[in-house]
């Protein structure tokens, strides 16, 4: 009975996705036309050598590599900004009203619509140019970080940072506020000891969401003209080849990469806050 | 103790109207009384509490602790909240141990103190829990005692018990009492519950509402512990209520 019951629970999140591939698979036999819709079969073989050259733009693995390495880059840096700021908005209603109006402004923007402006400014510039790297073993890396690319994933990622940042610190009750006021805490130790505290779960929330947008915002940066790497490259030059098994393969990447970082924020939120989520 | 010196406080709206949420107030309060503040919603009792804490300014007069006025949290004062107010991500030993902290009191030290409070309240068997795993009555246990663990000269509880189910609600009052007659310090303590009031205090003070002032004041000198079906404590309820009953229907 037991046993039964978690093979039941170990199935079910299987069920769509083999449900998936099979009308995949029978689509694709029939419609036969590879370029339309290649098998499973043919993209499972590239899939299953993700270090084997394709087609002349180097292999998965290292295509993801530079990708992820990019995404950090932008996430981080948007991260870095995005948290005190957010904090320091939750904090202060004058410093809210001075700056959450003129950024509301720029939050509709989808982050594919900088691309004019981003290229005007950044052109194919990197890291490299910018550290003045000309050549060396890590020229080939930085010089596939193009400065327009980060900016993009940055703004995906720093909305949903910002905003969820500011949630948490507004949405700590006014009465742990309030007792740690009688307890005699000044305002700095109400920053640091109730206000931080309390607003790190919505946080982290904002770093999962943030990530996941950054994520997605990496195809369109990809497609930005001095990029030479990368699993948006790899799609778009896949498909300039028709070669649309890799172009799947790539998103099956995204896709895995996409699912197993939420995987792992949904992890950290359930180990460390857990409190969150039980307290009423 | 405590001087309240024609305090009045307005508050304005989110339509910017003008609220006058006490009105007037002037009030004595002395060494180790129990004071109960009574009355219906909107006559300003916590109002009247969070001035006395310092958590808001009066708008007119002023309120002196031991002479000095008062101008934010006093460090020799304490407050317990109706609602639950301990950080939910802290231990409950953390919790107790948060004014010591504070205070920069030595951490062993602090977890001494706050130890010794959990065993007064009996909750140490629960010291390492959080709070979302302790139920009502002991959350108001665990906030009383890490008011107390900052050892205050007054203790403001406001509707401290308000939340809690009727059983729990007694067997907290006894708890308290049990503690002000070992360990007497002030407490200022706001209900709506003239019954509580008549338990707990050595003085009910009762309050009108719109704008918030203070009717009535009562001595209750009945010897502690008290039972709540003996006549002398009856009678203080029924003269009580009554007025409470007239001044509500103004």
């Amino acid at each position: 009975m037991n046993k039964q019951f978690k093979w039941t629970k170990w199935m079910t999140p299987v069920i769509l996705p083999v449900f998936f591939l099979i009308i995949w698979q029978l689509a694709a036999v029939k419609m036969d036309n590879r370029m339309v819709l290649p098998t499973v079969s043919a993209v499972l073989s590239i899939l299953a050598e993700p270090t084997a050259e394709l087609v002349s733009i180097g292999s998965l693995i290292r295509n993801t590599w530079i990708s992820l390495l990019r995404v950090a880059l932008g996430y981080l840096t948007a991260a870095m900004i995005a948290i005190p700021l957010g904090v320091f908005i939750g904090y202060s209603k004058r410093l809210d009203r001075l700056v959450m109006p003129f950024l509301s402004l720029f939050r509709p923007i989808a982050p594919l619509a900088w691309v004019p402006l981003v290229l005007a400014w950044f052109g194919v510039s990197s890291l490299a140019t910018m550290m003045g790297i000309r050549g060396g073993q890590y020229y080939s890396l930085l010089h596939n970080i193009k400065l327009s690319m980060i900016f993009i994933i940055f703004i995906g990622a720093f909305f949903p940072i910002l905003t969820n940042s500011i949630y948490g610190v507004k949405n700590v009750k006014q009465t742990l506020v309030d007792s740690a006021k009688t307890l005699g805490a000044t305002r700095r130790e109400i920053m640091m000891k109730v206000l931080l505290p309390g607003a790190l779960p919505s946080m982290v929330t904002g770093l999962r969401v943030g990530l996941g947008v950054a994520w997605m915002c990496l195809v369109s940066a990809e497609m930005l003209p001095g990029s030479l790497a990368g699993i948006g490259y790899l799609i778009t030059h896949a498909y300039t080849l028709a070669r649309t098994d890799i172009v799947i393969a790539g998103m099956i990447c995204i896709g895995l990469v996409g699912g197993l970082m939420d995987f792992l924020f949904c992890k950290i939120e359930d180990r460390w806050f857990r409190w969150q989520k039980l307290e009423k | 103790m405590i001087e309240v010196q024609r305090v009045s406080k307005v508050f304005h709206t989110e339509k910017g109207q003008r609220v006058l949420a006490v009105n007037d107030i002037q009030l004595e309060i002395d060494h180790q009384e129990f004071v109960c503040l009574v009355g219906p919603s909107g006559s300003g009792k916590s109002t009247l509490l969070r001035l006395m804490e310092g958590l808001i300014e009066p708008t007119e007069g002023q309120v002196r602790v031991l002479g000095e006025p008062v101008r934010g949290p006093r460090s020799d004062a304490a407050m317990v909240f109706q609602e639950y107010s301990l950080m939910p991500w802290r231990t409950v030993l953390d919790n107790v141990t948060f004014g010591l902290e504070l205070r920069q009191v030595k951490r062993a030290e602090q977890k001494k103190q706050a130890m010794a409070l959990l065993q007064r309240f009996g909750l140490q068997d629960f010291s390492q829990c959080l709070p979302y795993e302790l139920s009502g009555g002991m959350k108001q246990r665990a906030a009383i005692a890490r008011a107390l663990a900052v050892s205050p000269k007054i203790l403001y509880m406001d509707e401290p018990f308000g939340a809690l189910d009727a059983y729990t609600r007694y067997q907290m009052q006894q708890d308290l009492i049990d503690y002000w007659v070992a360990d007497k310090r002030t407490i200022v303590f706001v209900t709506h519950s003239v019954e509580e009031a008549v338990f707990l205090a050595t003085r009910v003070i009762l309050m009108s509402p719109h704008p918030g002032e203070i009717v009535a004041d009562y001595a209750i000198d009945l010897p502690y512990p008290r039972n709540r079906w003996c006549d002398k404590f009856g009678a203080h309820f029924k003269e009580i209520l009554q007025r409470l009953d007239e001044v509500s229907r103004q």
